[in-house]
């Protein structure tokens, strides 16, 4: 028996496409590529499956294989990260040229003995998928092969199992819930630490936007309301740029930031963010 | 079109995937290699079966396809771990046990 006219075509399209594709796995500089021209690789050979005789198994190959494995692959690649390298030093001198070799002498031998070997003449499956494919494997599967069907089930479970305990991570140092970080956050305090969350950014009626500082109850604006990048990399906007010059408050601001005094010495400080030796002053001023 | 052809191109593929193993230092590309080599020989079993006329050449392709998926879970896990420890996905970072 030998293979239809159809089916020669759809072997003669989808087999250099593969060699291709899986050629590819040797040369592809990113893992993402090698994994895509892989799940190629896996559904053309469904296709063939299909093609052979072996509808059951081309399906099991699309669900597992594309559907399960590659994507787990995936998955491991955005996690080790999509652009991790190989690196191009040789460990061991003149490995790659051994690599060469030996894959070259092992494709050699093997389509050698292949194309050299005799086969008997081809009965095809027609006489044993009478029933249909699902049923042939069927009847064999739970008939011969019970016992590997079993061992197969405890060795899928066990390798869940495992995978589980590789990948569970010990925690090293108690949690840090929220009654913890709280309690932190008290004592630091007299270290000028804050209780709140910092500050929102500034939002104008003419004005909405990240840089520019909001103000305070005293009308004076708040640095740390705006972003600590945009701080150190001096994108900020200053609040006069926003409002009307010309206001006190924003002269009497403008004139500490230029000494660079801090904010937590001035005299009619609201806030708890003193320093440890200075306690805090109130001051009715403004309210 | 011989059935032969089926054959060549399993051991194409299955020695694409061996070289693959040989050569490259990315453990994941290595293990896709490992998978490689997996379903060439899936190929050529599902080939062998259609020229004997016997399904018991697809079960043994059902049973290699399910130890594969066992084998991707655990070695995939463990890349990940090793990833964890070392920062590392290269095979030849690990040599912990070297001297």
């Amino acid at each position: 028996m030998t293979a239809s006219t159809g089916e020669a075509v759809l072997f003669w399209c989808l087999a250099p496409l593969m060699v291709v594709a899986a050629l590819s796995l040797l040369f592809a500089r990113k893992a993402v590529h090698a994994a895509i021209a892989v799940m190629f690789v896996m559904v053309s050979l469904a296709v063939l499956y299909i093609a052979q005789e072996a509808p059951f198994l081309g399906v099991v190959q699309v669900v597992v294989y594309t559907g399960a494995v590659m994507m787990l692959f995936l998955f491991v690649l955005m996690l080790v990260g999509v652009d991790s390298s190989d690196s191009l030093v040789e460990t061991i001198r003149g490995q790659r040229w051994i690599g060469v070799l030996l894959g070259l002498g092992l494709g050699v031998v093997l389509v050698g003995v292949v194309t050299q070997a005799t086969f008997p003449p081809a009965t095809g499956l027609a006489a044993a998928n009478a029933e249909t494919n699902p049923v042939g494997l069927a009847r064999i599967l739970f008939g011969d092969y019970v016992f590997a069907m079993e061992v197969v089930g405890v060795l899928l479970i066990t390798a869940a199992v495992s995978a589980l305990v590789l990948t569970h991570r010990r925690r090293l140092t108690p949690k840090r819930g929220q009654r913890e970080i709280a309690d932190a956050k008290v004592a630091a305090l007299p270290d000028g630490g804050r209780l709140t969350p910092l500050a929102a950014p500034g939002v104008y009626a003419q004005n909405n936007a990240m840089d520019t500082p909001a103000l305070d109850p005293q009308g004076r604006p708040i640095e740390e309301s705006v972003s600590r990048i945009l701080r150190i990399r001096g994108q900020e906007r200053t609040a006069e740029s926003v409002l009307e010059p010309g206001r006190e408050v924003l002269d009497e601001h403008e004139r500490r930031r230029g000494v660079l005094v801090p904010r937590a010495d001035d005299a009619d400080e609201h806030r708890v963010v003193a320093a440890p030796q200075t306690p805090p002053q109130t001051s009715t001023e403004e309210g | 079109m011989e059935l032969t052809n089926y054959v060549v191109l399993a051991t194409i593929l299955f020695t694409i995937g061996a070289t693959t193993v040989l050569l490259r230092r990315n453990a994941i590309i290595v293990f896709m290699g490992v998978e490689l080599m997996l379903n060439a020989t899936n190929l050529a079993l599902v080939t062998f079966a259609r020229i004997h006329g016997d399904l018991t050449g697809q079960v043994l392709a059902f049973f290699v396809m399910v130890v594969a998926a066992a084998e991707v879970v655990v070695g995939l896990a463990i890349i990940v771990s090793i990833f964890r420890t070392r920062r590392s996905a290269s095979v030849d970072d690990v040599n912990l046990m070297k001297s």
